[in-house]
């Protein structure tokens, strides 16, 4: 018979195995390369070198230093941290009446009303994107619509692609259903019981609504908010589409360093930031959740 | 009924228009007989026989569905495994390795996995992206697999190893029938995201290896055409597919 502990051995150890190496390993590679030198067409150089008859390390600190050097990455930094708060907010505002709504309708139209949100958030993420850039094109719908109404008011007509404005709408359109469905889970197990008392006691809509709902689903809140936050926070593909120069995010960076510049240490500095900034997004998201579930 | 239920009905449909309406656009135009998406002037599919007739495309085509059948598969089994073992033992590493992947920025695995290749002296092409896929797609299938889990119920195993099943026969006949929704969910979903990344393929992809998503954004860097509609299209159709399926296998697999 096989023992427990080799039973547990044959689950555990295959998807640990994988995930070490093709996860974890990567990660630690990253950090070291951000300690190297670039090669010399770019890409790393040696970390090691035989100098004198002996071995000799190649590491450096500049990659880093570099960061600090002008202010230019930092600003790029907080400039990101800013479109991910700014989306995470927008997200709150839309997502909420939909979960709510879907959460509050008959139970057996609940899960078609989920789904209907889920979908298109797995239709491809290009095509969603594209789908955007058709609407904000000076030909497409959303363009017109909004210069005719600056029109009526004699104001100029502007234009919606490549600014900062566009690199909003599609991030807030790609990232609403991660907001909706943690709110959802959480607004669906609140009691109608406690509304019901509340009105009884004679408060209204809005005092119950501000009194009771909003701050019973605030762990629904705090997750849906890491789960748009941080992929926006490393997004490049929207800034990089639909951005210009204006609308351009850290992740374009990375982007620039690994393929067009080909300075991976440099490249590996910036994402190493990124990656201590997602983990303290999740710890600190974590901490609030269960201080909020209380 | 009343006038906060209407205010919320009407926000929320809303916001169903606003998450509908631009793929709808995509569609509609992917039949229009013009160059431009701008007007409406005939049905035509000259798009999808221009995409049908596209060689880069169609093994483009080809690649995507070879990368995302080897990954789903493999990734479906270690992510069993993975599901299994967090849902039987209290583990310390496994979980968080599994959820990371899901937590951090694609583009974070993407860079770190380019340099982990070039290390290794690998080239990088259709192996590369599969290893990839494998490893984001895993905690998809382990979380739909856990899931189902905790809705097995217990005394049913039991009873098996009393009767005298050895673990095994109990995995087989009791534990993996019951656990196969789950399972094929899972291997479902892992498929769908596999055909439809583009940022961790964007860096592991070698010149010569390209994905539909991949084709995809080389063509709207360059302009916006509606052969790109059609493409879309016919992705939008195979995923509308492959996720009612998940639905109806296991409605919890696609809140998590």
């Amino acid at each position: 018979m096989i023992s427990k502990s080799w039973q547990q051995r044959l689950l555990t150890l295959p998807p640990l195995g994988y995930l070490l190496v093709l996860f974890a390993i990567p990660t630690l590679i990253m950090l070291f390369a951000s300690f190297r030198y670039t090669g010399e067409y770019g890409g790393l150089a040696p970390w090691y070198a035989y100098k004198d008859g002996g071995l000799t390390l190649e590491l450096t600190l500049e990659n880093w230093q570099r960061l600090f050097e002008t202010d230019i990455y930092l600003r790029l930094f907080v400039k990101s941290i800013g479109y991910a708060v700014f989306t995470t907010l927008l997200c709150i505002l839309l997502g909420y009446p939909l979960a709510l709504m879907i959460a509050r309708s008959p139970r057996k139209h609940r899960d078609l009303l989920l789904l209907l949100v889920i979908l298109p958030f797995w239709s491809n993420f290009l095509v969603r994107i594209y789908a955007w850039m058709i609407l904000l094109s000076p030909n497409g719908a959303v363009t017109q619509l909004i210069n005719s109404i600056r029109d009526v008011f004699g104001l100029a007509p502007v234009s919606l692609m490549y600014s900062a404005s566009a690199v909003i709408i599609c991030l807030v359109y790609v990232h609403l259903p991660f907001m909706v469905l943690p709110l959802y889970a959480n607004l669906e197990k609140h009691s109608s019981a406690l509304l019901d008392a509340a009105q009884d006691l004679g408060a209204n809509r809005w005092r119950r609504f501000w009194n009771i709902t909003w701050p019973l689903s605030l762990p629904g809140v705090y997750a849906g908010s890491i789960l748009v936050f941080i992929p926006v926070l490393g997004m490049f593909a929207i800034p990089d589409l639909l951005g210009g120069t204006d609308g351009v995010m850290i992740a374009n960076v990375i982007k620039q360093q690994f393929v067009e510049s080909r300075d991976w240490p440099f490249g590996s500095v910036l994402s190493m930031v990124l990656t201590a900034a997602a983990v303290l997004v999740v710890l600190l998201g974590a901490k609030f959740g269960r201080q909020g579930g209380r | 009924m009343n006038n906060k239920n209407r205010l919320l009905i009407f926000t929320a449909l809303a916001v169903y228009g606003f998450l509908y309406l631009p793929l709808l656009i995509v569609v509609v135009y992917s039949f229009n007989d013009s160059k431009l998406n701008a007007e409406w002037v005939g049905f035509s599919l000259k798009w999808y026989d221009k995409l049908f007739h596209n060689n880069e495309i169609l093994s483009a085509a080809g690649n995507s569905l070879i990368i995302a059948g080897i990954s789903a598969l493999v990734a479906t089994v270690l992510g069993t495994l993975a599901g299994m073992a967090m849902y039987q033992y209290r583990l310390k590493v496994l979980p968080g390795l599994v959820l990371a992947p899901i937590a951090m920025p694609d583009i974070l695995m993407g860079v770190s996995l380019l340099l982990f290749f070039i290390m290794l002296n690998m080239s990088l092409g259709l192996i590369s992206i599969i290893l990839a896929h494998i490893t984001f797609c895993i905690g998809f299938v382990a979380l739909s697999v856990q899931a189902r889990m905790s809705g097995i119920d217990r005394s049913l195993t039991e009873a098996a190893r009393d009767l005298g099943a050895n673990p095994w026969q109990c995995f087989r006949m009791i534990t993996l029938p019951l656990l196969a929704p789950g399972i094929l969910a899972g291997a479902l979903m892992a498929f769908t995201l596999s055909i439809d990344d583009f940022v961790v393929t964007f860096f592991v992809a070698g010149v010569g290896s390209s994905t539909l998503p991949l084709q995809i954004y080389s063509m709207v860097k360059i302009a916006v055409t509606p052969e790109v509609n059609a493409i879309s299209t016919l992705l939008m159709l195979l995923t509308l597919i492959l996720i009612t399926l998940v639905a109806r296998l296991s409605p919890g697999a696609l809140r998590s």
